[in-house]
């Protein structure tokens, strides 16, 4: 077609205008089959750039190979939501000279936005796009391959980068609309074999938890949630993707129907779960950031009341209006809690990175009630501790912490620990469920950290609220 | 009564968060030869270490005519043990020797009595001799089914309606009543058919059973609902147990409650609707006080 925006992967870096030394961003909507960062990093290692800045909004362990970039100086420097597998091992052991810069993705969202992380080269992989960019996280058409369902988090690149290369492995006849990414915005257009591997992207079926710790780690937060006093027509909720926070989402639905009680809309990483709920009439809108299987990736292709936002509209703590700031409930797991109720999702047991802040600093911070729900034992591991490893949600957004051992309310909230006790629930003093749990495994080691300075955590609101250094073995 | 393998770490450190009745941690079955001395111990520091808070603990030793049997008894009663649960039991004899045993370590312990036993039933010849067994031993505080050995010594197999324990099951629940003590059906080890789980629940109730063996925690709710009383039923055991205390304290032993003379059974049901409101977790301890 006219003014066809069609390139190799090559030419479009070329057209970019990129050097060493600049921020070139990606998504992650393709989650565990990302086929994008590797192949771009390939090909900018082979075109001998070096020095680059990596802005994803979060990285996993099918990012192994940027190991090897980060030893030849292809990469330098990183700034994600989280790591995992053998990458996060490495950066953990010190491969990196810079420290990584962990951001949740409101703070991610409005840093790009505020132009604190200024991205020159956006790399945005999509599930179809037509030759003039405009792009979407689904298809219409019948050699859809690689199906994420939202593009919220690729939204704020796509608009404030300098240049958009939009990469797809579904090259749709023009006008690919309804679309998230806008042509306006995008420079090139690159056609692939494959953006990602769709078995790994996405959950097919929903299976249910039977493990019975996530059951009743569920049905405590779900009683919890019922009787806190945000439980009412019209509230709001956003969970988790763990099998104690979907479970939830059963049990909270048996009351909502017992109540007749509904929803005004559900928030953030939506699921099938949701989806259902939505379908029953139970929740009226769903707002999707990101869509956690294939239920949902259909389901917002196809239902004009499940709407994609971008990580700014979804949780900035700059932009007034974001959704976090309507929201009334957001239920959250944890690696470890302290008696401080300060959270931490990022950094293991071990002192390795094994995780991803995600939203969890920006739903905490804005709900009206953050419920984190985690066991006070994994094995031989606690997770409730006199203090977190690293410091990622700071205790004053969180709540109530859910564990199989009882419940605690954070001394800020009297009213809510109030009536949960009137509900006949087990409220206990966080001490007390720190105490449990070294009265049961005792304490462990200190963790064996170097003086190198490997990660920096920083707050929604760009401040730094913790470093992570090195683990020595 | 939730069993648990007793050479399980895992499982034995938070057994109780679910909220079984009592559990049993088991030496016997779950456990191979060659894990026996180590399950042993396990079992015997999780009961010492472990705060299990009300709930009862069981532990299933191996038969004493085993190489284990003996040494189970020891370290299990020195680790205070509630209840001894000897497996296979087939005469009353069994049981003597069992507190002969028991005996010997709690007075070197010097807690002589502390110890219970429990015995399970799994053949056509305990079922026979049920009451004997019952009451061999003032320490004898139940009566169990175990319907696997049983049904395989029967020549027949378990089927989803339980016709074949039938006989089993009444004559467990009668000698258990006659012998003035408990009385608890066997497990449902297929986990996915809830649905026959749950009538085989409501039969065993109906049969009167004091409760059920389980053997996963995803089985406790079932059991818990079809026991737990109507609030109407707690309702009425309350006023009845307050008008007794009431007319114990003026020293009238006969007393009426809605016009109805209430006499010794009536308060002994309604204790036990009391204490079955307790257990399933609709009532707490202090709302009765």
């Amino acid at each position: 077609m006219r003014n066809s925006k069609l390139t190799s992967l090559e030419e479009a870096i070329r057209k970019s205008g990129l050097r060493d030394g600049m921020t070139i961003s990606f998504h992650h909507h393709f989650r565990g089959g990302d086929k994008v960062v590797n192949m771009v990093v390939d090909c900018l290692a082979k075109m001998g750039f070096k020095d680059l800045h990596l802005a994803a909004s979060s990285l996993s362990d099918v990012h192994a190979p940027l190991i090897q970039h980060i030893k030849n100086g292809v990469i330098t420097k990183i700034s994600t939501s989280g790591l995992r597998g053998e990458l996060a091992n490495e950066i953990s052991h010190g491969l990196m000279k810079e420290p990584v810069i962990f951001r949740s993705h409101g703070g991610r969202g409005s840093a790009i936005a505020c132009g604190e992380l200024h991205i020159d080269v956006a790399f945005l992989g999509a599930s179809s796009s037509d030759e003039l960019g405009n792009a979407c996280g689904y298809s219409r058409s019948e050699n859809a391959k690689s199906i994420c369902g939202s593009l919220g988090y690729a939204l704020p690149d796509a608009r404030y980068a300098d240049h958009v290369v939009v990469i797809t492995d579904d090259l749709v006849s023009y006008p690919n609309v309804p679309k998230s990414i806008s042509a306006a915005d995008v420079e090139s257009v690159v056609v692939v074999d494959s953006v990602g591997d769709s078995s790994k992207i996405s959950a097919g079926a929903i299976r249910d938890s039977k493990n019975p710790r996530d059951i009743l780690l569920a049905k405590q937060a779900a009683k919890v949630v019922i009787n806190s006093g945000y439980f009412q027509d019209g509230f709001s909720i956003q969970t988790g993707t763990g099998g104690a926070s979907l479970a939830v989402v059963k049990y909270i639905r048996e009351s909502m129907l017992e109540k007749g009680i509904k929803a005004s809309f559900a928030l953030g990483g939506i699921t099938a779960h949701m989806v259902k709920l939505h379908e029953e009439g139970l929740i009226d809108r769903l707002i999707d950031v990101q869509s956690f299987d294939k239920v949902a990736a259909e389901s917002i292709k196809n239902d004009p009341f499940h709407q994609e936002v971008s990580a700014v509209e979804y949780a900035s703590g700059v932009h007034q209006g974001s959704a976090v700031h309507a929201l009334d409930i957001v239920i959250l797991s944890a690696l470890e809690v302290d008696v401080n109720f300060n959270v931490n999702v990022l950094v293991g047991s071990d002192g390795i990175i094994r995780g991803a802040i995600g939203g969890h600093q920006d739903t905490a911070a804005d709900s009206a009630l953050s419920i984190i729900v985690c066991p006070l034992l994994r094995g031989r591991i606690p997770c409730v501790v006199p203090k977190v490893t690293t410091l990622i949600t700071p205790g004053k957004s969180v709540d109530v912490v859910v564990t199989e051992y009882g419940i605690a309310v954070n001394p800020a909230r009297p009213e809510v620990a109030e009536k949960l006790r009137a509900a006949g629930l087990k409220v206990v003093d966080i001490n007390e469920l720190a105490a449990k749990a070294t009265s049961i495994i005792g304490t462990p080691d200190a963790l064996p950290f170097g003086d190198k300075v490997v990660g920096i955590v920083y707050n929604r609101d760009g401040k730094v609220l913790d470093e992570i250094h090195n683990i020595v073995e | 009564m939730m069993f648990v393998p007793g050479n399980n770490p895992g499982m034995m450190a938070d057994a109780h968060i679910y909220g079984p009745d009592s559990i049993m941690l088991d030496l016997e079955d779950s456990v191979t030869m060659a894990e026996k001395d180590a399950a042993r111990l396990l079992v015997h520091n999780a009961l010492k270490s472990i705060d299990y808070g009300d709930t009862e603990m069981v532990v299933r030793i191996n038969p004493l005519n085993t190489p284990y049997g003996k040494k189970d008894v020891e370290a299990v009663v020195k680790a205070g043990v509630d209840v001894i649960r000897m497996p296979k039991t087939e005469t009353a004899e069994e049981v003597k020797e069992l507190e002969e045993e028991i005996l010997k370590v709690e007075t070197e312990l010097g807690c002589i009595g502390r110890t219970q036993i429990m015995a399970a039933i799994e053949s056509a010849l305990g079922v026979v001799n049920a009451y004997a067994i019952a009451t061999a031993s003032k320490r004898m505080m139940g009566i169990a089914l175990g319907a696997e050995d049983y049904s395989a010594n029967l020549k027949t197999n378990r089927t989803p309606g339980g016709a074949e324990l039938l006989m089993a099951r009444e004559t467990i629940v009668v000698a258990a009543r006659a012998a003035g003590i408990s009385c608890f059906d066997t497990v449902y080890s297929n986990l996915d058919d809830m649905e026959t789980f749950r009538k085989e629940v409501e039969l065993i109730k109906t049969l009167g059973f004091d409760g059920k063996s389980i053997i996963n925690p995803r089985q406790i709710e079932v059991v818990n609902e079809i026991f737990a009383p109507t609030a109407k039923e707690i309702e009425k055991s309350l006023k009845i147990v307050a008008a007794i205390k009431e007319a114990q304290a003026k020293g009238s032993g006969v007393i009426a409650v809605n016009g109805k003379m209430v006499d010794k059974p009536v308060v002994i049901r309604a204790e036990r609707t009391i204490a079955l409101a307790i257990a399933s977790g609709i009532m707490n301890k202090e709302d009765v006080q």
